[in-house]
């Protein structure tokens, strides 16, 4: 149906079409703020449940693609659209590394109301404070990648 | 108690659904999850062939930013965290996202959806650990 180099275009295309609606999503949720984050997570005060509905409806869309369409795929052994294999984790194992990389995830998403997502929507408003805090957080995962080497 | 002045159900619906489209979508094209910090840490080192698609992504997430933020007036939001406070979270943020292989994107959105074990145990981890530190930081400042 394509010839290679129009494929590719379109592949190119499309994962930079998936990254701008994803964040038009985020943006849309207002979870680019930290202040609706920390609502969510302040339990024992003024709780604004809105982030569990922005889970709620993501996961529900993506769990009816992905129950209903990739399994039967994956199952044919068809691949994606414009790629030549589905890349989908498959270890199952519970190990120190994920533990400790959740607990140490939730502490600091916690204490700023930022996650990976939100932190690079954020860099359109220019704000020295996102720079700041996305270098740290690139530092922050080349030393998780070179522990994890080990 | 229930926040009922900053509750906003219906964007949040309709922009966790567009997250789900997209996740979806780039799953069903391109054969990859959704995960934030797995695409943020692929720009780092040597190039690999999920590079490029990695800074794509990125873009796109920009670009996407940029035009909701235009097309809906929406407001700008405020940052008042100190700058300690700044560089601790993402060097927390960044390190436990790649160490634990998944933030709210990944272990969230697609592994929760995709009824993984890891993301299973994952994501009350995070969040009890997020409303723990949240509520700590409240308490000290």
């Amino acid at each position: 149906m394509f010839n290679t180099t129009n494929h590719r275009y379109l592949a190119m295309f499309s994962i930079f079409s998936c990254g701008l609606v994803f964040a038009v999503g985020l943006q849309l949720a207002a979870m680019t703020h930290p202040s609706k984050v920390q609502g969510f997570l302040d339990i024992t005060g003024l709780w604004d449940p809105s982030l569990a509905l922005v889970l709620f409806a993501a996961t529900g869309i993506f769990s009816l693609g992905f129950w209903s369409i990739i399994k039967s795929r994956i199952r044919n052994q068809k691949s994606p659209i414009l790629a030549s294999s589905f890349q989908i984790p498959t270890t199952t194992v519970i190990d120190k590394q994920l533990i400790i990389g959740s607990v140490v995830f939730g502490t600091g998403w916690g204490l700023s109301g930022f996650c990976p997502g939100p932190a690079i929507a954020n860099l359109i408003y220019l704000d020295i404070k996102i720079f700041g805090f996305i270098i740290a957080m690139l530092l922050g995962m080349a030393i998780a990648k070179r522990l994890k080497k080990q | 108690m229930i926040n009922y002045a900053e509750f906003t159900p219906m964007n949040a619906l309709m922009g966790g659904a567009l997250i789900g489209c997209s996740a979806f979508l780039l799953l069903y094209l391109n054969g990859r999850i959704s995960g934030i910090s797995g695409i943020a840490s692929r720009i780092l080192g040597k190039p690999t062939e999920s590079t490029a698609p990695s800074w794509l992504f990125i873009f796109g997430l920009i670009t996407g930013s940029a035009l909701a933020s235009n097309i809906f007036s929406l407001p700008v939001p405020k940052i008042d965290n100190s700058w300690p406070l700044i560089i601790a979270s993402g060097l927390l943020v960044g390190f436990g996202s790649v160490y634990g292989s998944g933030c709210t994107s990944g272990h969230g959105v697609c592994g929760l959806a995709r009824l993984s074990k890891r993301s299973l145990v994952s994501v009350p981890i995070f969040m009890l650990a997020a409303v723990i530190s949240y509520y700590l930081l409240s308490v000290v400042s």
